[in-house]
């Protein structure tokens, strides 16, 4: 029967498969970010949005993509990097996390890169403009610092309003 | 051979499954005293059909329960047995064990071999109850024969289930076989049926759907004409140097015709009537009244009111709900009704009706109504703040608290408090809205307004700072660009006074928080709106113009947005807002109600 050692072997594998992991950088402002590939579905030119009313300023409005209506965000609002300038080089990079899609601005796409276990460090408690929860690491890219956001964790945060609160606080009128 | 058969289960099912639909229904329309042939062979030959069907399949538990059914129905079928009002009682719980049954063998569960056999032997006792044996059910019922059949042989029952009623009955059935029920006291229903209900039944909510094969031919219809159109579009587009501007817009004016019914074709196919929902309630009304011993007479109204199936199937625990609450907290007992000055029987109505882009289903009774004081108290036992002179409307929302009830005894019907919450909750999450309106003695409305979602709105499209918002078409009353005189001031608010009525006035601008290019009604253009609640002018900059726009979710990838009903897609492919008037209806202040 020998499982033992196939077990091993599996293991083995299965390390190897999770230990590289595909990012797509951006920059907002003048620093690099990345986020897991998996998570995106496409990279589009920045177009005109509908806005929405009394609706956090970062939350550019909503867009038709193919005839779903997918919110826009924009991070360097949301967490003040660089400056909010919509020209014809932003950029949005339309996530989807389980059914749900948000497109997230940002300066630029440039590159798709495979990071090992040891490539990715913790994060750092300070110094960039993301919450460290939703930071997996950072990783060192040429000279350049590269700072792995967790897409999940962030378009799911109550921070970003993308979600309905729960019923209890919206019927909590009576 | 089983793997052939497989494909067909689904067929089997959804056919069964309206087959025992059908057979309630009659049994229920089933006048004892006055039996209607064409009905009891209806229902016979319903039964026949899943005997038929469950024979083929397999389904041994099914066969067996209906093969005895179809035998005692075949037996009132040649009138050789009465039809009785215990026996459309017994009929009607093995229909239940039928519908328990079905659930079981479609998802595939174990089968209650007890409940089977139990269902099965009552049904054979009441079988065996008749001396006649199986084989003279095939004679014609010539009454001489048989009366002197019953007569010289004193009902010896060779099976030995002697019944202490059995004289009763052959009395009753040799001498006239329309005798009611009074006469033949049936011993099924002195048996007491192993329940067979109370199984939590997980709503299988089915993925077919039965189509009228109208509706099915006007589609293909309709999409003939779209190939027509097409091809007459490709003959004028071969020659691109020589448009002929007139019949290409005459073609491209039948392409969006075309279009549009296509359109509302495909989307009625998901459209079934309400009366799929309300069909059951004659029973739950029936079965309940009888057990809290009350005399309810259930009237429905707008049954072929349509809705899209899948609000239809969620439709139905809420629905269910509520009209058992009316039946165990609203009418009350014939002893006290008489008190009050009412007729013993109660009177519950289930109204169903579509306005504009909402349908309301409605369930009223004429009971006691809620009590205002009793639910006072019980919210501030639950710890909530409310004061004694809070509207009525506040009051009756409270009901809709978790773990809220003021019934007196807790019934198994109603009374433990787990319910209304659920009930506004399963409402809401349809994107409907409940409102209760009650008056203390007189009795009680619910009603429920749940959007045509799926539906395609005709809208009017506004612009207000250079963004388009959607105004539902329904509601809209007018619009117009108000004289100077015909405005009003009052307590902060604006008033428009139109034709002996006082519109509050409320800017889209500052609902929507844009910057409009007027600010002055006299220059913008007013939109005269009335919903549910109120009626209120809306100021925008301008109209744009009317057009058919297709409900998106706005929740799908975000999140709601107060005072929007979703979003729609607009010819340029931009996104507009479509206003949700009822939401606004609340921001509006109506300085009118409060000096009224």
């Amino acid at each position: 029967m020998n499982t033992n050692k196939q077990d091993a072997g599996n293991d083995e594998a299965k390390v190897t498969r999770t230990d590289v992991q595909e990012y797509l950088t951006f920059s907002l402002g003048d620093e690099q970010y990345a986020l897991d590939i998996m998570s995106v579905k496409e990279i589009r030119g920045y177009e005109a949005v509908t806005r929405i009313a009394n609706a956090p300023d970062f939350i550019k409005g909503v867009i038709n993509l193919r005839g779903d209506i997918v919110p826009i965000v924009d991070l360097r609002i949301k967490f003040q990097v660089g400056e909010a300038r919509y020209d014809e080089f932003t950029i949005v990079i339309v996530i989807q996390i389980h059914e749900r899609m948000v497109g997230i601005v940002v300066d630029g796409v440039s590159d798709v890169i495979s990071l090992s276990r040891e490539e990715r460090r913790p994060p750092p408690e300070f110094g960039v403009g993301f919450d460290s929860r939703f930071l997996v690491g950072l990783a060192k890219l040429e000279d350049q610092m590269v700072i792995l956001v967790n897409i999940e964790a962030l378009v799911t945060s109550e921070e970003l309003c993308l979600l309905d609160r729960s019923e209890e606080i919206t019927d909590g009128t009576v | 051979m089983n793997i052939d058969l497989e494909q067909f289960h689904g067929v089997f099912f959804e056919e069964s499954g309206e087959h025992i639909d059908t057979m309630e229904h009659l049994l229920m329309e089933l006048d004892p005293d006055q039996p209607d042939p064409e009905q009891i062979d209806s229902v016979f030959r319903a039964a026949h059909s899943i005997k038929g069907g469950s024979g083929t399949f397999g389904f041994k538990a099914l066969t067996d329960v209906t093969h005895v059914m179809e035998n005692l129905l075949d037996q009132v079928r040649k009138q050789e047995r009465a039809i009785t009002r215990p026996m459309i009682d017994l009929f009607l719980e093995v229909l239940d064990t039928l519908r328990n049954l079905l659930t079981c063998y479609r998802s595939g569960d174990a089968i209650d071999e007890d409940q089977v056999a139990s269902v099965t032997a009552i049904l054979e006792a009441a079988l065996a109850e008749e001396k006649t044996s199986p084989n003279v059910k095939n004679a014609q019922p010539e009454p001489e024969e048989d009366d002197a059949f019953g007569f010289f042989e004193p009902l010896p029952e060779p099976e030995g289930a002697e019944d202490k009623s059995q004289p009763d009955e052959a009395y009753g059935f040799f001498h006239d076989p329309l005798q009611p029920d009074d006469a033949s006291p049936e011993p099924a229903a002195v048996v007491p049926l192993k329940k067979s209900s109370p199984k939590p039944v997980a709503s299988p909510e089915s993925s077919t759907i039965r189509v009228d094969t109208d509706k099915v031919d006007a589609l293909i219809n309709l999409v003939g004409e779209l190939v027509i159109t097409q091809s007459m579009l490709k003959v004028l587009g071969s020659e691109p140097d020589n448009i002929d501007a007139m019949k290409m817009s005459t073609v491209l004016g039948e392409l969006e015709r075309n279009t549009r019914e296509i359109q509302e074709s495909v989307m009625s196919i998901r459209m079934i009537p309400v009366s799929f929902v309300f069909n059951r309630f004659p029973r739950v009304v029936r079965d309940l009244a009888k057990k809290m011993e009350k005399e309810v007479e259930l009237i429905l109204t707008g049954t072929q009111t349509e809705l899209d199936k899948g609000l239809i199937e969620k439709l139905v625990d809420p629905l269910t709900h509520l009209v058992r609450n009316s039946i165990d907290h609203g009418i009350e007992s014939p002893d006290v009704r008489k008190a009050s000055g009412k007729s013993e029987q109660g009177k519950i109505t289930i109204a169903a009706s579509q306005r504009g882009g909402n349908i309301l289903i409605s369930i009223s009774d004429d009971g006691a109504g809620l009590n205002r004081n009793s639910i006072i108290a019980k919210a501030r036992q639950n710890g909530l703040d409310i004061s004694d002179d809070a509207p009525d409307a506040e009051v009756w929302n409270l009901i809709f608290q978790p773990g809220f009830s003021t019934a007196a005894v807790v019934t198994d019907v109603s009374g433990r408090g787990v319910g209304m919450d659920v009930v506004r909750r399963n409402i809401q999450q349809l994107g409907g809205r409940i409102e209760i309106s009650s008056i203390e003695k007189v009795g009680s409305t619910f009603t429920i307004q749940l959007p045509l979602t799926l539906a395609i709105v005709d809208g009017m499209g506004v612009s207000v700072g250079g963004q388009i918002f959607i105004i539902p078409l329904v509601s809209i009353i007018e619009s117009m660009q108000p004289p100077r005189q015909n405005l009003k001031q009052l307590g902060g608010s604006s008033l428009l006074h139109v034709r002996e009525e006082y519109w509050p006035l409320l800017a889209l601008h500052e609902v929507m928080d844009t910057e409009p290019k007027f600010t002055d009604p006299t220059q913008g253009i007013v939109v005269l709106i009335e919903t549910s609640k109120k009626r209120y002018g809306l100021l925008v900059d301008e109209l744009v113009g009317q057009q058919q726009v297709v409900i998106k979710s706005l929740e799908q990838h975000y999140r709601r947005v107060p005072g929007t009903a979703g979003a729609t897609i607009m010819g340029d492919g931009s996104v507009a807002m479509i206003l949700d008037v009822e939401s606004l209806a609340d921001t509006v202040q109506a300085p009118l109600e409060e000096s009224a």
